[in-house]
């Protein structure tokens, strides 16, 4: 039986463990505070590793089962760290009918990665999203934040190329 | 708060706007910003700045104008004037046409279908009001519902009210929403939550997005307003975390709504507390059913549960819970200040008010669009959308996402409403409409809507998670060109089961996309499976392997 006192230690001096603890306490450490505070690991580390995840198993007392439980069903949380560059493709309706696939493919032929992994030199990871709700500039890629909206292959290509030489 | 100081408030601000002579409304809502909006806006103030018409010139970032695809938009209100397609280069352009009231970029005529035809109630405030300023909501008749209500009518009559519109739930189903209220309203005395449904899950769907960013208060108002009615005293916003800048403009509305004690500990002076907080989704489709968007908010995985108890007896840790879309809180101050039966003259017999489309694929006009009820499909395509672009042909339009249906060309005249939808197999939905012409393969977008729903299939009943799994694997052969006339009997039986067993929305709706291409577009299916190939040449690989298979 786990009891613990208070906050239990930070795993390391980071300074953005204390945004971590931050959340945690503005929701008392109940256990319900379980979503917003990975939402807050994952925004302050980009993903959420083994030590993330024990961490917040402790400072919410919940079951380390749970956390991983539900780190590993919503789709936003990631348990891997993502490259220097992200591409993230929609793949909504809209997109995919507008010719989104086509994006996928040309990526993969040129980078060798597909939606959900990332190169070997750790450059670029490609994404795919459910629906950027941009559907207006069908088909949308967002890279590195920007969204590139009614893109073609090879102006798509172009854009990252360009992203990853900077 | 009284009446009195919220039309003061109401007042001060207009008066503020009067004193300009021009005003500059640039869209920063999500499709135009991924346009560049926020730098057109940019370049438009410093260009007011540097000609010196600081005072003559308002220049404000408001929310969605509709017209997503010829984004970034910027209106002038004071000539009527629209510009589409701007760029930060044009700044100067814009601002030298407000005096000679000629030039300027591109321009966007205004009197045409797209505009014309439309009815706004939930988006009139939409492209006219900042977003970020209670001010400006108030100018617009903002939160006068709400201290009406809590000054002057009963928590009995409000609910009255909501009955007499005829108001249904805008999430899909079309549950009515006086009803809803009603039954939680009843439940006595105790803890209650408002939970508003803001998990846009459907591709192709951004309805909820454009509410949230271009009009953050009226859902506010809505919930507080249904709080009031019920009995509640806390509510949670549960919004998708892939829409920053909604959850961004959220957090400012609470916060402006609680320093100004329209929201918060005794609204107005009365008995009546209320405080909402917002709950990041962490992109689960799931997560859209009631019972699932429950436990998400609970901390836990989103997975929903068997029904009864309903929310409305048992939800939120287990207390009575009212949960709405993000749509039908929007209707609901404009139905407190207009009156019930203005309302209710508005759409159908059975379907009143409006209903916000968010219209994408092949049509010549993507964007937003409110369209009163009982509006034709074809009325919406052709005359709103434009039709379909390049000449091509109508094939069919999607309705309700992943668990809707698609309607062929040839029942585009039906009515949009709840019911004509259903007859015909699709629904409602949240609002996503995509238009396909002849370039899309109906086995194909079959196939998207089923790996949609396999891969969002929570996993707890076992119709949904293995039934998409097969139904799936089925659609790939059939668009691979390996399948056989067994698999499409196999592939209707499956329909049949996942849709009668599924614990929930999902798995129920699964099967919808399917049944409806099957239902219209049978030939289709039967020629990619004879080894006629794919007619609108989206899969290569029906043409080929497929016919052997089948003389084998």
């Amino acid at each position: 039986m786990l009891t613990y006192q208070g906050s239990p230690q930070l795993p390391s001096d980071d300074k953005r463990w204390k945004i971590v603890e931050a959340t945690a306490r503005r929701h008392g450490r109940e256990p319900h505070a379980l979503i917003e505070t990975l939402h807050t690991v994952q925004e302050c580390f980009g993903y959420l590793d083994d030590s993330a995840l024990r961490y917040v198993a402790m400072t919410l007392r919940v079951p380390l089962s749970r956390v991983y439980g539900a780190a590993t069903f919503y789709h936003f949380f990631t348990l891997k760290p993502k490259g220097k560059h992200t591409c993230v493709v929609c793949t909504g309706t809209a997109c995919y009918i507008k010719g989104a696939p086509a994006l996928l493919t040309a990526i993969e032929k040129t980078y060798g990665v597909k939606p959900g992994e990332t190169t070997p030199d750790d450059e670029l990871s490609v994404l795919t999203a459910r629906c950027l709700g941009s559907c207006g500039l069908a088909p949308a890629v967002v890279l590195d934040g920007a969204v590139l909206g009614k893109i073609g292959r090879e102006q798509m290509l172009g854009r990252i190329e360009k992203g990853i030489r900077q | 708060m009284t009446i009195e100081e919220l039309r003061k408030i109401a007042e001060t601000e207009r008066e503020a706007e009067r004193k300009f002579q021009h005003r500059v409304c640039v869209c920063t809502a999500a499709g135009c910003l991924s346009s560049g909006g926020d730098h057109v806006l940019d370049a438009i103030k410093k260009e007011v700045v540097e000609s010196g018409m600081k005072n003559e010139v308002l220049v404000k970032g408001v929310g969605c104008m509709g017209l997503c695809s010829a984004g970034p938009l910027v209106a002038v209100e004071s000539d009527g004037k629209m510009f589409a397609n701007v760029t930060p280069e044009e700044a100067p352009d814009v601002v030298s046409s407000l005096d000679t009231g000629a030039g300027g970029p591109e321009e966007c005529p205004t009197n045409v279908p797209f505009f014309e035809r439309q009815k706004k109630i939930v988006l009139e405030n939409c492209g006219k009001i900042d977003p970020e300023r209670i001010e400006d909501y108030i100018a617009h008749d903002g939160y006068l519902a709400l201290v009406t209500a809590i000054a002057e009518k009963s928590p009995q009559e409000v609910i009255q009210e909501i009955i007499r519109s005829g108001l249904r739930g805008r999430g899909g189903a079309g549950y009515p929403t006086g009803l809803k209220w009603s039954t939680v309203a009843k439940t006595g005395e105790q803890e209650k939550y408002v939970i508003c449904n803001a998990d846009e899950g459907d591709p192709g769907a951004f309805m909820d997005r454009a509410v949230l960013e271009s009009d953050p208060h009226r859902v506010l108002e809505g919930m507080a307003i249904a709080a009031y009615a019920i009995g509640a005293q806390k509510g949670y916003l549960y919004v998708r975390a892939e829409y920053p800048l909604a959850v961004k403009n959220l957090k400012t509305a609470i916060r402006q709504a609680e320093r100004l004690g329209v929201l918060g500990n005794s609204i107005c002076g009365s008995r009546f507390s209320f405080h909402v907080d917002i709950r990041l989704g962490a992109g689960a489709f799931v997560c859209g059913e009631e019972t699932a968007l429950i436990a998400s908010i609970e901390g836990k995985r989103g997975t929903p549960r068997p029904r009864p108890p309903y929310p409305a007896e048992s939800g939120l840790w287990d207390s009575p819970t009212l949960i709405n879309n993000v749509e039908t809180f929007a209707n609901v101050a404009p139905i407190l200040r207009n009156g019930a039966a203005w309302f209710a003259a508005i759409g159908t017999e059975k379907s009143k008010g409006t209903k916000v489309f968010a219209l994408a694929g092949r049509v010549t006009n993507t964007g937003l669009i409110e369209v009163p009820m009982g509006i034709t499909l074809r009325e919406v395509v052709n005359e709103i959308g434009g039709g379909v672009p390049d000449g091509k042909k109508c094939k069919a339009v999607q309705t309700g996402g992943p668990s809707g249906g698609c309607i062929p060309e040839a029942h585009m005249d039906l009515p949009v409403d709840y019911e004509s939808l259903k007859s015909i197999g699709s629904m409602m939905g949240s609002g996503g409409m995509i238009v396909m012409d002849e370039t899309s393969c109906m086995v194909d977008v079959a196939k998207y809507f089923m790996e949609f729903c396999m891969s969002e299939s929570c996993g707890k009943c076992i119709p949904c998670r293995a039934g998409t799994q097969q139904m799936h694997g089925i659609l790939t052969k059939i668009t691979a060109g390996e399948a056989t006339p067994a698999d499409l009997a196999l592939l209707e039986e499956l329909c049949d089961l996942v849709r009668n067993t599924s614990l929930c929305g999902l798995g129920q709706g699964a099967p919808t996309p399917v049944i409806t291409t099957m239902k219209y577009f049978r030939q289709e299916y039967d020629s990619h499976v004879a080894g006629e190939g794919c007619s609108a040449g989206v899969c290569a690989g029906a043409s080929k392997g497929g016919h052997e298979e089948v003389a084998k």
